[in-house]
């Protein structure tokens, strides 16, 4: 039986183009769809299949933003037993702030803690510091192991054996003594779908739980002079004309390499 | 020792990485430009002999414990928070890659710090230390400065050419003395390699890439189709492992495989700057993909704001077709 919370964050969708706004530091709101992060996306598949093997409860928690209703049903609808809306939070408050939000929340609410496994994330694209995982672990006084790709916990609930990636493909095995925040970078298997009926019939028979955020005055760590499209070096030479004439432009470019 | 500047060196089944020293050379323009020196911070058992490659650091301060012998980020901040508060750098820059991931932040969160991750670059502008750092996938970049120092920096591969960081000198190194627990929370076990694939996309001199831009699974045969008749092999970057659609052993990027073909025919892939490392050598990129700000089209040599199903099934048989006649 192990008990695991997951940490869901919402990011802006970058399959649509993010536009910035007229403050020049941030990104205008009517251009972002928020989405749940794709590696939080991995922790819950992950803390969904730790709950398969080995039996317990899986508690998925996230802070009170747009979309987050969504988010945290379709997390339901999956097959998590608890969801957890942590309301009262400043909209666009930095990475730090909001884990020492999630933190503290977790300390203070009955039930919650403490937990074998905290999975989140090992990083989302907005973050500017990464530290979601880190700064809850610092925190709540638990070790961190982050890029992490599998988990196997001791019968006994003890201690768990995780991988990380590593480049080439290759994975390192670590131990790790429990309760430990894990930063997933992905699951075993790729993240489960559920269909919007069940995620529909998750909302008439569930219920969100929703926490007041434990908020303490957090020192502002960086500061964002300005967001920009990056330059990018070179460039590529685009080409142009009909679908039938960029095909014969890449197949001569081709030739000329001795590729066909 | 303000306006030091501090690299931690990323030494990986007892190798420095070739990361390592692209952030040297970072470290090096950055000290010149504080009026600091250039530390290498060098972590492990054994390392009483400091690998002369690191001769572009003013010095190398050791930390030599049985307990560092893979890079493992928990205990590493462990470490780093206990040496950074005697010294006191301005900055210290870590390689942001799989083995060292977490390390920053961890410290900074131990410490108080400010932490900036993904930067691509940092200079002095104003006394200050600023980086620029890409978010979103590589789709915005963001000007930041910390609010307090020392700062830890997290930079990104290929902020430099390794050549300007990789100087052979033995520099002077320092002892310094650190306190870890007799068993650490997180202890290293061993590396598995990667199961044998079906095709060594390391070695393949044609690739076509598939990105989230390919949509579903049984459209990856476009693409095995693309490659067939190009006499290459297909890959692909996260998303599409992530899903199932290729094994990990086609996956391109810091994760995966560094490849260096010939040529690389990227399909509907953005350029996260987690694939364009494992990639932008390739001799010839041609990228695909219909957002025309897509990132990818800063690495390619030539690009085509398109859909690729538009285009891919005109190009293979256009492939065939040059085949055929350069055949008969």
């Amino acid at each position: 039986m192990v008990k695991v919370l997951v940490l869901l964050k919402l990011v802006p969708d970058v399959v649509e183009e993010p536009e910035i706004a007229a403050d020049g530091r941030s990104l205008d709101p009517s251009s972002v769809r928020l989405v749940v992060s794709e590696r939080d996306e991995h922790a819950l598949e992950e803390a969904l299949l730790l709950k398969e093997r080995y039996g317990g409860t899986v508690t998925a928690v996230a802070l009170d933003v747009p979309e987050v209703d969504d988010v945290l049903f379709t997390a339901l609808a999956k097959g998590a037993d608890r969801a957890v809306k942590v309301s009262g939070v400043e909209p666009g408050m930095s990475t730090w702030a909001a884990a020492a939000a999630l933190a503290r929340t977790l300390r203070v609410t009955p039930g919650l803690l403490p937990a074998d496994l905290i999975l989140t994330g090992v990083q989302a694209i907005d973050d500017l510091d990464g530290q979601t995982g880190p700064v809850v672990a610092r925190l709540l006084e638990l070790p961190y192991v982050s890029m992490v790709s599998r988990v196997e916990v001791d019968p006994a609930g003890h201690e768990a054996v995780v991988a990380r990636e590593y480049a080439g493909g290759v994975t390192g095995t670590f131990e790790v003594r429990l309760p430990v925040v894990l930063g997933v970078q992905s699951a075993e298997k790729p993240p489960r779908y559920v269909p919007v009926a069940r995620v529909r019939a998750a909302m008439k028979a569930q219920r969100l739980e929703v926490l007041p955020a434990a908020v303490e005055e957090e020192p502002a760590h960086l500061e964002v002079l300005q967001l920009s499209k990056p330059q990018v070096g070179g460039g590529a030479v685009m080409l142009e004309g009909s679908p039938e004439e960029v095909a014969a432009q890449i197949c001569d470019l081709l030739r000329e390499r001795g590729l066909v | 020792m303000a306006g030091d500047i501090w690299v931690l060196v990323e030494q990986w089944r007892g190798q420095v990485t070739d990361v390592t020293y692209e952030v040297l050379a970072l470290g090096r323009e950055l000290a010149t430009a504080t009026g600091g020196s250039l530390q290498a911070v060098l972590l492990g058992p054994g390392v009483a002999e400091v690998p002369p490659s690191l001769g572009a650091a003013d010095g190398v301060l050791v930390a030599e414990n049985t307990a560092l012998g893979e890079p493992e980020p928990d205990l590493y901040a462990l470490v780093l928070a206990q040496v950074i508060p005697r010294r006191q750098p301005e900055a210290l820059l870590i390689p942001q890659t799989n083995a060292l991931m977490g390390c920053g932040p961890l410290l900074a969160a131990r410490l108080g710090l400010s932490c900036i991750n993904s930067c691509r670059d940092v200079h002095l502008d104003q006394g200050r230390l600023l980086a620029r750092c890409l978010l979103y996938g590589g789709k915005v970049e963001a000007a930041v400065v910390p609010e307090r120092t020392p700062v830890v920096l997290g930079i990104l591969p290929g902020a430099r050419p390794r050549e300007q960081g990789r100087i052979d000198r033995t520099p002077p190194c320092a002892a310094v003395s650190v306190d870890l627990p007799a068993t650490p929370p997180v202890q290293f076990r061993g590396y598995t390699e990667p199961p044998p694939g079906d095709v060594d996309i390391t070695r393949e001199d044609v690739l076509v890439a598939v990105g989230r831009g390919i949509q579903r699974q049984e459209n990856v045969a476009l693409a095995e189709e693309l490659a067939a008749a190009l006499g290459g092999a297909v890959c692909g970057s996260r998303p599409v492992v992530d899903q199932g659609w290729l094994p990990a052993s086609r996956q391109v990027g810091t994760s995966g495989m560094i490849v260096e073909p010939q040529m690389y025919l990227a399909l509907g892939i953005s350029g996260a700057p987690e694939h364009v490392e494992g990639m932008k050598r390739a001799r010839l990129i041609i990228a695909i993909n219909t957002d025309p700000r897509a990132p990818i089209f800063g690495v390619a040599h030539y690009g085509v704001t398109a859909d690729l199903f538009d285009i891919v099934p005109l190009l293979i048989d256009r492939i065939r077709a040059a085949r055929q006649k350069a055949a008969s």
